[in-house]
């Protein structure tokens, strides 16, 4: 099932060097680049179908194209390395693996968009990778792909590593813009969007590593053959981080499109133990969960996704088998949530806060029917009533295991009333 | 103008022109919507999410703070869905909130608990762990107490995105996150400008006045609207009163130059107004020292001696001296006084020490000697173009303006010799020589001519005299202006650029302009500037000349001044005196009388005989101050009415106690000419407004003023003074009114010369000027410039200021600042005593050693009585309009040995 299209060069030894990249057929692409016209390569990107990867699934090429036109403003691309989902690991193996692919990438994206200034915005606990990127990117400067003249073509660019400081809020794409911009990572209020109104209040770019790194192969294949990969909706290849109770977890690249529980037999190695599968967390961490029922006809793509009421999100599938207690897990999840709420929206702030307190209560034995229905009301009104989505990334699966998973709930309840009880008669 | 655009609220067809959020629209059509994190004085933030409201077709509901308003759009501002989650976010809010409204400072006064009222919130739902934090004191004017805070983020922002303070921010992720200074330094931390922004913003009892605490909350105080008594921004207010006293002044958010905002001396320098140290009854001298008595006793020996002096004397040895700390009122009956009851012309304000170069030098170039623009256009501003003013101190409100307007992206031109928070920020820094601004300008048009940059439909059509400005400026090459300035051609070229191709470019300057040998010519200097490029008679453009006391403007504007009567009208025009003379029912004098220093000059001749000062400390704030003492010991009878006493009231024969701006009614007209109201909010301390003195006074000497209230007055000022002629109390209860107002129906004008100048050719004229530099320069005896200024805190002589609580606290003594290198080679250290001396004296102070200084310059305040920094300044003043050469002389600094 496998493809190696991303991952062609993540085997080869030193493939992260310029040199044996360059072997490899590392900024190939880029004579071809210039002899076409920016707008052909939007063009392009737009026919390949290219989605955005890293979770919202927007089509790369579109967004590209929203760009104001004619202003007398720079345009700034920003790359989206802050990988800090749950569950999600795939663009740390571009970072390290193949980084002249992602620099091609941006080289395409930049000349596409009349940006000669990009950022790389790297999540501050990815100390290697920084300096895998950066020593990458000193290459690049060296063998004249960046600087004053890319590969000898009049086209300026010059890249910057900027690093997080640990705060998962500034993968959101404005609160990593204020970031940058030196600012506390908080989200924005949208409109206007970063393509209008971006970095230093110019048009800006947000993309993920991987939906970078998908240029080169489209600019050296074409649309159509990236096309052939993948569905209709949601053509191409996607590296997958597999965790959780599986015999063989790790990341592949696969088309889209394959029905999840073949992926997880066939590629994962099936369930950890020959244990019975209890859920799937289809898409990284925010993702409203799957039953093994749910999941029969479960496809990995965005359409699938959707028409399953969760979503593709970052490719970070979960397999979690019949020991795992649902209740201990949404405790971890509203814990990290909290923890990693920007504090701007009330809703959110606060009310995050609260489904941690009302599951550790419901966990220590203290809870009643009445604080599950009080869980499910607080979720309906914290999602998309705050500013940005990181509220919703807790609500929407929280709501999903208090729905799907009402009675492991109900048995925390239970069981604390009868403890209770116990106590009052002894 | 702006398209009409139309939505449905709540069923209703509303209108509006496009860009408006849902959230304006609303307000503006008074419909209700609930908010946290607003406030008009900021950009939208969202982070509340009360305001919600639903928008037919959108599948959630959206934040009306940021949602602008599309045509067609049908929308919804309550609901039962929009009333559980405006409850829930409460609720949460309650949750971690102390519920001791009982005992809260701002119980009556806190939107949360209006809108828990509102929604019905409970406080059952949600009960947990609360926040256990220590009420913080570390601020001399601010008490927070975190367990209140709500993390709105109002406080946080107003300091970094108004006040660029950058004190303050949202620290700490999600539960944690709370106001915070960086690393938890205390709040009074060097840049926290203590103008409470802060707390004004504050929608809970979180943020509070520290001096206001405990003294009456919302439902036991009466709020009194005010316009500001410091400076001549003409900030409005109001002031809190609880038995008689003023104990708080609050934000007046619809206060049409300061929407709110104040500064520290606005807000928390009050206390002088209940102070012990106030005059309280008049005051006799005898032998060495005063006696107190009776206003009959006091006002009767004043008319006696006055009508005596005159009888023996003649009018002429006779005079006033107003000011710009009063009302129009009292500036007024001043002029009048002097004119009907005396019968002289020497009366003078201390516009003369500061801003009389802007009135005569303006005057000239373009008709009238006033700002040309409104406050409030800066935010729009291109270019700024900043000569000789400290903005951010001097005139921290219109600085708001200036820093708005920054943010927006305008190129900043500062022209000062110190290196001010502007210059810091600045595109270009003129770094030039005290005394240099003729060269300086005159360079700049010379870059602009040589380029094509000037306005040439502008010069042709709205102006005269170009050919000799030319001629003029031909002269001034660049290597010559680089040497009388010092500063660099680049730099230069690049202001005339910046200055020169802007759409809207607006001159702003402050006494760095007036108070030189040269003043007059200065500001005619700036006018020939703004002309070439055509940047004057549009909104955003034109020259703000800053005025530094709440009433300049109105001083000038009503006639204490010795060649023309009010409304600049001159006694030397048979018209004007007939007119005058008709209404008053005297003849006036056609000789212009002295101006303020000249009568000065005379006393201490032996040849000026009485004079009344109202509201001056001469002795104090004029430069070379043993030449005003010997002036003071030498006069016959001296009059002195203040609020405090002062250096000046020392010389005085009777003190007169005067009211402040709290114990009267009146008005005060500001910088860009707004007339606006000051409000009796508390009793006179003495029993007595100046104005009702004034008015005592004449009527003994046998010209009676018969006024029972100064709306009286004001309705007299307005048949004699045709840019009042439309204002009345009536009028201006609400909002201020800018003159030129001709007529009751006339709305004001809020951009001077849109269509002609007010000289007679309706042209304006360009002024050939040249360089002459300052009046002392540094030799070798006296090797280093002396500038003085203002610093934020304090004000003028200090009188008001220095009585309020924590702000003398803040800066208790002068300081002089001086550059790094200097202090090297003089050996002298931070904070240590120096012995400062120029030709005419000497004084010691403790050394500022800051790179806001450049080598060989330094500077001083003149606020601490204890530190007369006057005693340095020259005898030098402008050659035109007399005002003292304040901004350079020539000092010496000494070490003096570590005590
Ligand atoms: C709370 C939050 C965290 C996010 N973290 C990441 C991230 O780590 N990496 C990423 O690529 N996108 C992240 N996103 C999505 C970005 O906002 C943005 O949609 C994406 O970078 C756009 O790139 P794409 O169009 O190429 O997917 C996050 C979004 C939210 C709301
Ligand atoms: S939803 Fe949460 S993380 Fe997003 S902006 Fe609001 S408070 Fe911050
Ligand atoms: S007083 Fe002014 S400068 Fe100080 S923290 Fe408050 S807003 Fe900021
Ligand atoms: S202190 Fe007041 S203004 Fe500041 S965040 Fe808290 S509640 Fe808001
Ligand atoms: S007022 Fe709109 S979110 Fe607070």
């Amino acid at each position: 099932m496998e493809v190696k299209i991303l991952s062609a060069k993540f085997d080869i030894k030193d493939a992260h060097m310029l040199e044996v990249a360059k072997q490899h057929g590392a900024y190939s692409q880029l004579d071809k680049l210039f002899s076409m016209e920016p707008v052909a390569v939007i063009e392009e990107v737009k026919n390949s179908g290219l989605r955005g990867r890293g979770g919202a699934g927007f089509p790369a090429g579109l967004k590209w194209s929203f760009l104001p036109k004619g202003l007398n403003k720079p345009v700034y691309l920003t790359v989206n390395s802050d990988e800090s989902e749950p569950a999600t690991f795939k663009d740390r193996y571009i970072l390290v693996r193949d980084p002249h692919m992602m620099i091609e990438g941006i080289i395409i994206c930049c000349y596409a968009i009349g940006c000669h200034d990009a950022y790389i915005y790297i999540r501050g606990e990815y100390t290697s990778q920084v300096k895998a990127l950066q020593k990458a990117i000193d290459e690049a400067y060296a063998a004249g792909y960046l600087g004053e003249k890319v590969a000898g073509h009049d086209f300026k660019l010059d890249v910057t590593v900027h690093r997080g400081a640990g705060a998962y809020i500034c993968g959101e794409e404005t609160a990593l813009l204020e970031s940058i911009e030196g600012k506390k990572g908080q989200p924005r209020s949208k409109p206007p969007f970063p393509a209008v109104e971006g970095l230093y209040g110019c048009p800006t770019i947000i993309n993920n590593v991987q939906t970078i790194a998908s240029l080169p192969y489209i600019i050296e294949n074409g649309a159509a053959a990236y096309k052939q990969y993948g569905t209709e909706k949601s053509p191409g290849t996607h590296l997958f981080g597999i965790s959780g109770h599986v015999n063989k977890p790790g990341m592949y690249e696969l088309p889209l499109g394959l029905p999840i529980l073949d992926v997880i037999e066939k590629v994962a190695g099936g369930v950890l133990n020959g244990k019975k599968l209890k859920a799937i967390i289809p898409g990284g961490s925010s993702t409203p969960v799957q039953t093994p029922e749910d999941a029969k006809d479960l496809t990995l793509d965005y359409e699938s996704m959707a028409a399953h009421k969760t979503m593709f999100g970052s490719g970070g599938i979960v397999v979690l088998d019949e020991t795992v207690d649902i209740v201990k897990l949404v405790e971890n999840l509203a814990q990290f949530y909290h923890h990693e709420s920007c504090g701007q929206c009330t809703p959110c702030r606060e009310g995050l806060g609260w489904i941690l307190k009302i599951v550790k209560k419901i966990l220590r034995g203290d809870g009643t029917s009445a604080d599950i229905d009080l869980l499910v009301e607080l979720c309906d009104n914290i999602e998309m009533k705050t500013v940005c989505v990181l509220s919703a990334a807790c609500t929407m699966p929280v709501r999903s295991y208090l729905i799907k998973f009402r009675h492991e709930f109900e048995a925390y309840v239970k069981k604390g009333a009868s403890a209770q009880a116990n106590v009052k008669q002894g | 103008m702006d398209e009409l655009i139309m939505v449905k609220i709540n069923g209703m067809d509303v209108h509006f022109p496009k860009g408006k959020t849902i959230l304006e629209v609303c307000k503006d059509a008074g419909i209700y919507i609930p908010t946290l994190c607003y406030d008009e004085r900021l950009k939208p933030h969202g982070g509340c999410r009360l305001c919600l409201v639903e928008i037919k077709g959108k599948p959630v509901p959206l934040t009306s703070c940021t949602t602008p308003g599309e045509a067609g759009m049908e929308i919804s501002t309550e609901s039962p869905k929009l009333t559980r989650l405006r409850k829930t976010i409460l609720e949460l809010l309650l949750s971690n909130h102390p519920n001791d409204c009982m005992v809260c400072e701002a119980s009556g006064d806190c939107s949360l608990r209006e809108m828990a009222y509102l929604y019905g919130a409970s406080l059952d739902r949600f009960q947990g762990e609360k926040w256990n934090l220590p009420i913080r004191e570390d601020n001399p004017f601010i008490t927070f107490e975190p367990n209140k805070c709500i993390a709105c983020g109002r406080c946080t922002r107003i300091c970094n995105e108004v006040v660029m303070a950058g004190t303050i921010d949202l620290v700490n992720r999600g539960f944690n996150a709370i106001p915070e200074t960086a690393f938890a330094k205390p709040r009074s931390l060097k840049n926290c400008e203590f103008c409470g922004q802060c707390v004004s913003t504050c929608p809970t009892g979180a943020l509070t006045d520290k001096k206001g605490r405990g003294k009456g909350r919302a439902g036991d105080i009466k709020k009194v609207k005010t316009t500001c008594t410091y400076c001549g921004t003409g900030c409005n207010f109001f002031l809190n009163v609880r038995n008689d006293r003023v104990v708080r002044v609050t934000s007046d958010f619809e206060a049409p130059v300061n929407k709110g905002n104040l500064c520290i001396k606005g807000r928390y320098g009050y206390d002088f107004i209940h102070s012990d140290e106030r005059i309280k009854t008049p005051l006799i001298r005898e032998g060495e020292g005063f006696r107190e008595a009776s206003w009959d006793e006091a006002l009767s020996l004043v008319a006696g001696r006055f009508n005596a002096i005159i009888k023996e004397h003649g009018p002429d040895k006779v005079g006033g001296f107003s000011s710009s700390r009063c009302s129009n009122e009292e500036n007024y009956l001043l002029a009048k006084w002097v004119r009907c009851a005396v019968g002289s012309n020497n009366v003078d304000n201390c516009a003369r020490v500061c801003h009389a170069p802007t009135v005569a030098g303006l005057a000239q170039s373009f008709g009238a000697g006033a700002a040309t623009n409104s406050l409030e256009q800066m935010s729009d501003i291109d270019t700024i173009f900043i000569i000789g003013s400290n903005t951010t101190e001097a005139h921290p409100i219109v600085s708001l303006y200036l820093k708005k307007a920054i943010s927006k992206g305008a190129k900043v031109v500062v022209a000062d010799p110190r290196k001010i928070w502007l210059a810091q920020r600045a595109d270009v820094w003129l770094n030039m020589k005290p005394g240099s601004n003729i060269a300086l300008i005159n360079g700049i048009i010379h870059v602009i001519l040589k380029n094509g940059w000037e306005s040439k439909e502008f010069i042709k059509t709205r102006t005269e005299g170009f050919a000799e400005l030319k001629a003029k400026v031909e002269e001034y090459d660049l290597d010559r202006v680089e040497k009388l300035t010092g500063v660099s051609r680049d730099k230069i070229i690049e202001a005339a650029r910046l200055y020169s191709q802007a759409e809207k470019s607006m001159i702003v300057y402050g006494l760095g302009i007036t108070e030189h040998l040269t003043g007059t010519e200065n500001s005619m200097a700036t006018a020939n500037l703004a002309l070439v490029c055509g940047q004057v008679g549009r909104p955003s453009t034109g020259i703000m000349a800053l005025r530094g006391q709440n009433n300049v403007q109105g001083a000038s504007d009503l006639g204490p001044l010795p060649a023309t009567l009010p409304g600049y009208q001159s006694v030397t025009d048979p018209k004007c005196r007939e007119k005058f003379g008709k209404a008053w029912g005297v003849t006036i004098k056609d000789k212009p009388g002295l101006k303020s220093v000249e009568m000065l000059d005379e006393c201490a001749k032996g040849n000026f005989k009485a004079l009344y000062i109202l509201g001056e400390d001469p002795a104090h704030t004029d430069p070379d101050l043993h030449h005003i003492r010997k002036a003071l010991d030498k006069i016959d009878f001296l009059v002195v009415q203040d609020i405090f006493p002062t250096e000046t009231t020392k010389y005085a024969h009777v003190i007169l106690p005067g009211a402040s701006f709290a114990e009267k009614d009146g008005t005060f007209t500001n910088g860009e000419r707004r007339v606006q109201r000051i409000r009796k909010a508390v009793g006179p301390v003495a029993g007595l407004a100046d104005w009702e003195v004034l008015c005592k006074v004449s009527t003994l000497m046998g010209y009676p003023m018969p006024y029972t209230h100064p709306s009286q007055i004001m309705d007299e000022i307005a048949t004699l003074v045709p840019a009042y002629g439309g204002i009345s109390y009536k009028r201006i209860e609400k909002k201020g009114i800018q003159w030129p107002c001709p007529t009751k129906d006339h709305p004001g004008t809020t951009t001077l010369y849109t269509e002609t100048f007010a000289r007679p050719s309706g042209l304006a004229l360009f002024m050939v000027l040249d360089h002459v530099g300052s009046g002392e320069v540094p030799d070798e005896t006296y090797p280093l410039v002396l500038i003085t200024g203002r610093v934020r805190e304090h004000y003028n002589n200090g009188s008001q200021t220095r009585h309020a609580v924590g702000i003398i606290d803040l800066v208790p003594e002068e300081l002089v600042e001086i550059s790094p290198e200097d202090a090297q080679s003089l050996g002298i250290k931070n904070l240590d005593w120096v012995k400062v001396l120029s030709r005419r004296g000497e004084i010691k102070v403790r050394a500022k050693v800051t790179k806001r200084s450049q080598t060989g310059n330094v500077f001083m305040s003149f606020h601490h009585q204890s530190t007369l920094t006057n005693v340095l300044t020259s005898g030098h003043r402008c050659r035109i309009s007399g005002t003292p050469e304040y901004k350079s002389c020539a000092v010496r600094i000494e070490q003096l040995s570590q005590e």
